[in-house]
């Protein structure tokens, strides 16, 4: 079992690995080390929201200036007049949430009949999820674009979602953690005949919601941060999500009005730094789970 | 974890599987009836064994149609496409046989695109690779403040990579840009970001191993909060150089993590769409940073030659299949060794 969250691997991780012995210097040198990757990550995101708080003479200086001066908020006003930013919000919202529901639960139930149940033809079912994985939706879009054009579902959610719910990942990572299961609880439920249902909701769920939480939150961001699928599938702000709305205010700006463009910015990218900042343990769980055992 | 008899899935190395024992000699232990993919209940045991099924198929259906639906029909259909010679806003393609594959392993534009793929990949493999594991190693160690600085090397990563690109176009910027000033403030002149084609390449590259770096950072972090501490203490004792326990001690754990991570950032890292169209729309000079997957979109839905675009994300799908089998072969021979 590997730990992954940040907090417990500090008491779970004594000095004394060959490269922790600790001297001043070493010390030393961990620091400026960790000074260097904060600027370097830092800095263009300090960069990206005090240029969205600048007054727009300010933003076209040389050389740059730090601080905002002064800090004004025209620029997040100027991005609700330039596209219908609240319009792509509430699309995004709609289809992120529309999307980790349905994949979410298709998921589950999916990984439950994979893992649990005895159906002729298991080991096919198994293989046919698992490389669906192995096809980007580079490959896959041409033809999608066709049939759903076809179907007169462009600039709809259903044009958007639908072609997106499949659920192969998802169910790959919850089957490997309910075959994990201890197997005497199971037994025990089907011993009491419980159904189906019952036992995935009282016996299963409930030993799993790490696995579940985490999943989630791997499908929340991916949804939250689709890109070219919904930029060939929505013209305007009555489906498209912020990301395409914010290349939508880029062009609607002009291209070096940064200003707005950097507002937009922020306004895509803090709904799910909030997320992640609320809950990465969760979320890093999911990601790890699996690729690092010996 | 897992003690019961499990499926190690294979062909399933792009994801959080585990590709050293996916690909290895396969010690899993089998279910009862010795069958690996039968987790066995009870033996002989058969209760609501018709129910089963019946629970089975409406469980497992809706997501089978969808995966047939939108996965694997248009696999399939692509291959026919790229047969074709195609508009795709017009209803009828019409077949010319091997024509566009001949177009696009003669044309001189494929080189450039093949080329492009190729150092944008590698660069952005090796580089994220390479990066992770310096800062994973860097952030194992005690020092004050380390569990916000992993937030903030991880939370690029849960950016979208349209509103990252968008944002680092004004970080590149040439005039009023972060890049420029800083390249200034050191007497340097900054380079061509927009016009030269190498620069083009090597600014997406960046801004995409930028953001991806958090992803095999953790990866790395958690193989190495799950490695063997006595095996470090012993090398202690020994007294190993911090170079020679790393590569002796800790490397060799780290190589599940490790062919991992090639995978699964070589597939991810070939497909990038979002980075490139906002930066800089596969220019500069037309394809300066196209890459083969830009170059399916650009043809199927900019030039409006779906066919053309078919065959070329056909020819993708084919070598990401057979890189895909290279890793795997190499991985299994590594681990025999």
């Amino acid at each position: 079992m590997t730990t992954t969250s940040w907090r417990t691997a500090r008491s779970a991780a004594p000095a004394g690995a060959p490269h922790e012995r600790r001297t001043p210097v070493r010390a030393l040198g961990g620091y400026l080390a960790m000074l260097l990757v904060v600027v370097v990550v830092a800095l263009p995101l300090y960069w990206i929201l005090v240029s969205a708080l600048k007054e727009r003479p300010d933003i076209y200086t040389v050389p740059v200036t730090w601080v905002p001066d002064p800090v004004v908020l025209e620029n997040f006003s100027a991005v609700g007049s330039g596209v219908a930013f609240t319009d792509f919000l509430r699309n995004s919202v709609i289809i992120t949430v529309v999307l980790t529901v349905v994949q979410v639960v298709l998921g589950v139930l999916s990984a439950f009949a994979l893992a649990f149940l005895r159906f002729p033809g298991r080991t096919a079912v198994l293989l046919f999820v698992i490389a669906a994985l192995m096809v980007p939706n580079q490959i896959t879009m041409i033809s999608n674009y066709a049939l759903v054009a076809g179907l007169g579902w462009r600039n709809t959610y259903a044009g958007i979602i639908v072609p997106l719910a499949g659920v192969a990942f998802g169910t790959f990572l919850l089957r490997n953690h309910f075959v994990s299961l201890p197997r005497e609880i199971l037994e025990a439920a089907e011993m009491d005949a419980a159904g189906p249902l019952r036992t995935l909701w009282r016996v299963v769920l409930p030993m799993s919601w790490p696995t579940v939480v985490a999943f989630t939150l791997i499908t929340v961001v991916n949804e939250w941060n689709q890109y070219l699928w919904p930029l060939l599938m929505a013209d305007d702000e009555s489906v498209a999500p912020l990301p395409v709305g914010l290349t939508q205010l880029q062009d609607a700006e002009g291209l070096t009005n940064w200003g707005p463009v950097m507002a937009g910015t922020v306004l895509t990218m803090t709904p799910i730094l909030v997320v992640f900042v609320a809950l990465q343990r969760h979320m890093i769980k999911g990601l790890t789970t699996g690729a690092v055992k010996g | 974890m897992s003690a019961g008899p499990t499926i190690e899935a294979p062909g399933a190395q792009g994801v959080p599987g585990n590709p050293s024992r996916a690909g290895g000699p396969a010690p899993a232990p089998t279910g009862p009836t010795g069958g690996p993919a039968v987790r066995g209940r009870l033996p002989g045991h058969l209760p609501y064994r018709w129910r089963d099924g019946l629970v089975a198929a409406a469980f497992l259906l809706p997501n089978l149609v969808l995966l047939a639906v939108f996965t694997y029909r248009p696999l399939a259909d692509n291959i026919r496409l790229s047969f074709t010679s195609w508009n795709i806003s017009s209803p009828t393609a019409t077949w010319i046989g091997w024509d566009n594959y001949v177009e696009w392993f003669t044309s001189a534009g494929s080189r450039t695109v093949v080329w492009n793929t190729v150092v944008f990949t590698g660069a952005a493999v090796v580089g994220s690779i390479v990066l992770g594991l310096a800062l994973a190693l860097l952030l194992d160690q005690k020092l004050v403040g380390r569990d916000a600085v992993r937030s903030l090397v991880f939370a690029p990563f849960v950016l979208a990579g349209a509103a990252v690109g968008v944002a680092f176009q004004f970080v590149f910027d040439p005039t009023f840009g972060l890049v420029q000033d800083l390249l200034r403030r050191v007497g340097a002149e900054p380079p061509a970001f927009y016009q030269d084609p190498s620069w083009a390449l090597f600014m997406v590259t960046v801004t995409y191993v930028w953001k991806n770096l958090g992803y095999t950072f953790v990866i790395y972090l958690a193989a190495l909060q799950g490695r063997r501490r006595d095996l470090d203490e012993a090398a202690e004792i020994d007294a190993a150089s911090t170079w020679t326990a790393f590569r002796r001690v800790t490397w060799p754990q780290l190589r599940p993590a490790t062919f991992f991570l090639l995978i699964t950032v070589l597939l991810n890292s070939f497909q990038v769409f979002d980075v490139i169209h906002t930066m800089t729309r596969g220019g500069p000079l037309g394809d300066g940073t196209t890459t083969m997957v830009y170059q399916v979109y650009q043809e199927t839905f900019v030039n409006l030659r779906a066919g053309y675009g078919a065959t070329v994300a056909t020819i993708m799908f084919l070598a990401l299949l057979l890189i895909t089998a290279v890793q795997v072969l190499v991985m299994r021979r590594g681990e025999e060794r």
